[in-house]
């Protein structure tokens, strides 16, 4: 036996988790939903994918080699913020815009900051936010059709095959050419329902039946397999939650967030869609929260360890705040959909939430 | 069974099979002894003895230099041969008074008090403190200043530590099962020395055998009560021992004796209960020698003072690379150097590691994930604590908690990023508690 031994201070014992598993688990997480991404739409969608991702990791190494730091792309978490950018695009889109995505979101959203750890809100979205600042038509039109179905769900040929005679055929394009939410906007822009038909109550009329073709039944189901217009990775939401269930059942994720994002999202649908809507459906709730990029926002995005809160308290507090907003947007801001946009600022507010929710040490009484 | 428990925690693998089932054996009296005159929590011993000195077995060879002391003994008879600094359980060296054995082990005279439940209050006390035991589960605080609460402090429960919730180590699950009663009587002592009206065994689920033999013993006992805790680490720990036992909570920054209640380790009630009847002083101590490089892990009744490499001898040696040797579990324990050093009135266990166990790993940013909010049994946030340490913010510091970590380990324990969080508050505590004087 030799005589001499490590010493280093204690803990001696470490559980199995490292950043590495974290990443790569959650990497595992999002397959699912890129699968369906590819039954839908094609490789595109994977190429896409892979083109984020790569990106993402070159970028990395390159500007940690210019830092003169140790090169962690194989840590996965590079590799997971360019298949997020990813999934936030267009299945159509051409493929230099999740290598400028990626790289963007790496170099400005995280390397500038000193890397893993040190970003103050989610790479992957301001990466989004970049993109859609630059190329706005590329990154909110041009859907790519899903193999079978339309980019509303909308699937009832009455409502498609409306009797177009006396009607503009904006109401066809409008069923056929836009994603759930943006019909949604849409059928509230007064201007837009009496510029459907010369006479306003007819107008009025098909934008109702629209309203509640789109969030009846058989349109959330395909809002639930995803069989709609969206970005690769955001439309199935039955793929998001079989990864979501595993990343709660390894404990990697943790409910709180996810629960009252969604739940303040469902509760406000709820009770403000009416006050905004062109109609009410007892549905409602649940179209707000199988549409956009809520489940891939709540279950992936929202929960990124480095720029939510750190107390229990506080990420309810971020969580209902991501609901409120992502329900202010939908229904009253210039974009049909909102989640990137109040994640982003919530993330911002995520300092001052960890000062205010500072939790009290055991045993201290209240000064 | 329901079980209790604290908030928060951890749960490492328990890692007890490879001693739980091995009965207490003495181990050989050693040729020298070391004897550390500072193995307790308060101001070092002061030798009443000189080199060349001859000394018998349990005589007192260190007197108390203050309230919060402690008084030592020699562990075996033979000649005083150096008072010199010597390597210590904590993985330093410290001064210690070194005995070379005459090989005949002479003991001190020994009494059997045949009524030592009645003995006046203050012959029991004076007995404790002459005996020198302090803690046993491994903070070392003199028993006898915990067993003499300020007057309007009133002590009405009396817990016994035998939770164990350090992996590796069975020393206080052996004892409870083979000298269950003593220990009891102990308590009953601790329970009479305090007029407190209660008393309560705490012992993790991990242990039914120990468990089940309380219970037995304590089923004529309406006043003591035996408490199955759930598997969890720091269970324990003084605070959350309480906290899951009675639900009350000790203020940050308090002791225990502020809500009513002491406790003990299951071997310093053992200690108090052969003090008292026997007057034998604490020279000897049940150490778990274990982890997967030691041939035959045991649990070995120890002289204080016996160097280490001869408790692994004894253990048939190792049978694979030893990387790393821990005095004390591996949550809290001291990572020594050498096997130099030698057992301590707190060395519950020594713990080998093979080298794959030891390897350090990577240290890596900081992800903000919370595990170490999550897990801190005291409701600190660790990370911002090591990062306010970090860049020398020590109003943060502070303020997320420095000054209440109890440096358990959880939060290192569970920390993707393998950061170690524990030594960066160590430093803070140590850097801010120097700024202070």
């Amino acid at each position: 036996m030799k005589d001499r031994f490590i010493v280093s201070p204690a803990p001696h014992f470490h559980d199995k988790t490292t950043t590495k598993n974290v990443m790569w688990n959650v990497v595992l997480a999002l397959t699912p939903a890129l699968i369906f991404a590819i039954y839908y739409w094609g490789f595109n969608s994977l190429l896409l994918t892979l083109l984020g991702a790569v990106s993402a990791m070159v970028t990395e190494a390159i500007i940690q080699k210019f830092r003169k730091v140790p090169i962690t792309v194989s840590d996965g978490s590079a590799f997971l913020t360019g298949m997020l950018l990813a999934y936030n695009i267009n299945a159509g889109a051409p493929w230099w815009v999740p290598i400028l995505g990626a790289a963007f979101a790496i170099a400005i959203g995280k390397q500038v900051f000193g890397g893993l750890g040190n970003n103050p809100v989610n790479p992957a979205l301001l990466g989004r936010a970049f993109l859609m600042a630059s190329w706005p038509t590329i990154m909110t039109a041009g859907w790519a059709k899903p193999k079978s179905g339309t980019l509303s769900g909308i699937t009832d040929p009455n409502v498609i095959a409306v009797n177009l005679q006396n009607l503009s055929p904006k109401a066809y394009d409008l069923v056929t050419g836009a994603t759930p939410l943006k019909v949604a906007q849409t059928l509230r822009d007064s201007s837009f329902v009496s510029s459907l038909s010369a006479n306003a109550g007819q107008g009025f009329d098909l934008a109702n039946r629209i309203f509640t073709n789109l969030t009846d039944l058989s349109a959330l189901k395909n809002l639930f397999w995803g069989n709609i217009g969206g970005c690769i990775g955001e439309v199935s939401v039955f793929a998001l939650l079989l990864g979501a269930a595993y990343l709660l059942y390894k404990e990697i994720i943790e409910w709180r967030i996810p629960l009252f994002y969604i739940g303040t999202v469902f509760v406000l649908s709820f009770f403000l869609a009416p006050l905004k809507g062109s109609g009410f459906s007892p549905l409602l709730p649940f179209f707000h929260i199988f549409s956009g990029g809520l489940m891939l926002g709540a279950f992936f995005m929202a929960t990124d360890y480095t720029t939510t809160p750190l107390t229990k308290s506080g990420r309810i507090i971020f969580a209902i705040g991501c609901g409120i907003l992502t329900m202010v947007i939908r229904l009253w801001g210039g974009y049909p959909e909102g989640v990137s946009y109040s994640i982003l600022f919530m993330n911002v507010l995520t300092p001052l939430i960890d000062k205010l929710t500072m939790p009290k040490a055991f045993g201290r009484v209240k000064k | 069974m329901r079980l209790k428990t604290f908030p928060g925690g951890v749960h490492p693998p328990d890692e007890k099979r490879y001693s739980a089932s091995v009965p207490i054996t003495e181990a050989p009296i050693p040729q020298k002894v070391i004897i550390h005159l500072s193995q307790h929590i308060g101001s070092p011993s002061k030798p009443i003895v000189a080199v060349g000195d001859e000394v018998l077995t349990g005589q007192k060879i260190a007197e108390a230099t203050g309230y919060v002391s402690l008084v030592q003994h020699s562990s075996i008879s033979g000649k005083v041969t150096a008072i010199n600094r010597f390597p210590n359980a904590t993985g330093s060296s410290s001064m210690a008074i070194q005995i070379t054995g005459d090989g005949s082990d002479k003991w001190i005279e020994l009494v059997d008090e045949p009524n030592f439940m009645d003995l006046p209050l203050e012959e029991m006390k004076k007995r404790i403190g002459e005996a020198g035991i302090c803690g046993m589960g491994g903070a070392g605080f003199p028993t006898l200043v915990k067993l003499s609460p300020p007057a309007d402090k009133p002590i009405d429960t009396v817990i016994l530590n035998g939770v164990e919730c350090e992996p590796y180590l069975t020393s206080d699950h052996r004892l409870m099962l083979e000298k269950g009663e003593e220990i009891l009587i102990g308590l009953k002592l601790i329970m009479k020395i305090l007029s407190a009206k209660k008393g309560m065994i705490g012992i993790e689920a991990n242990k039914p055998d120990a468990i089940a033999k309380m219970q037995e013993l304590t089923k004529n006992e309406p006043a003591m009560e035996v408490v199955p805790l759930k598997l969890r680490y720091p269970q324990g720990a003084e605070k959350q021992l309480i906290y899951a036992a009675t639900k009350r909570k000790v203020p940050a920054g308090g002791l225990p004796l502020e809500v009513g209640i002491v406790v003990q380790n299951v071997g310093t009630a053992f200690a108090i209960y052969e003090a008292i009847r026997y007057q034998k002083p604490l020279i000897q101590r049940v150490i778990t020698v274990t982890g997967s490089p030691v041939t035959k892990p045991q649990n070995l009744l120890a002289r204080i003072g016996t160097p280490f490499s001869e408790l692994v001898d004894f253990c048939g040696g190792t049978k694979e690379e030893v990387g790393k040797v821990i005095c004390g579990g591996p949550m809290m324990g001291f990572a020594l150097p050498t096997l130099e050093a030698t057992v301590g009135k707190g060395s519950g266990g020594l713990v080998l590691m093979n080298t794959e166990d030891a390897r350090l790993n990577e240290e890596g940013n900081c992800l903000r994930c919370a595990r170490c909010v999550d897990v801190c049994p005291l409701n600190l946030v660790p990370c911002m604590i090591v990062s306010a340490v970090k860049y020398d913010n020590q109003k943060l510091a502070v303020r997320s908690g420095l000054n209440d970590c109890m440096k358990c380990g959880a939060c290192a324990y569970v920390c993707p990023a393998q950061i170690r969080l524990v030594q960066y508050i160590d430093t803070g505590k140590i850097r801010y508690a120097e700024a202070k004087k």
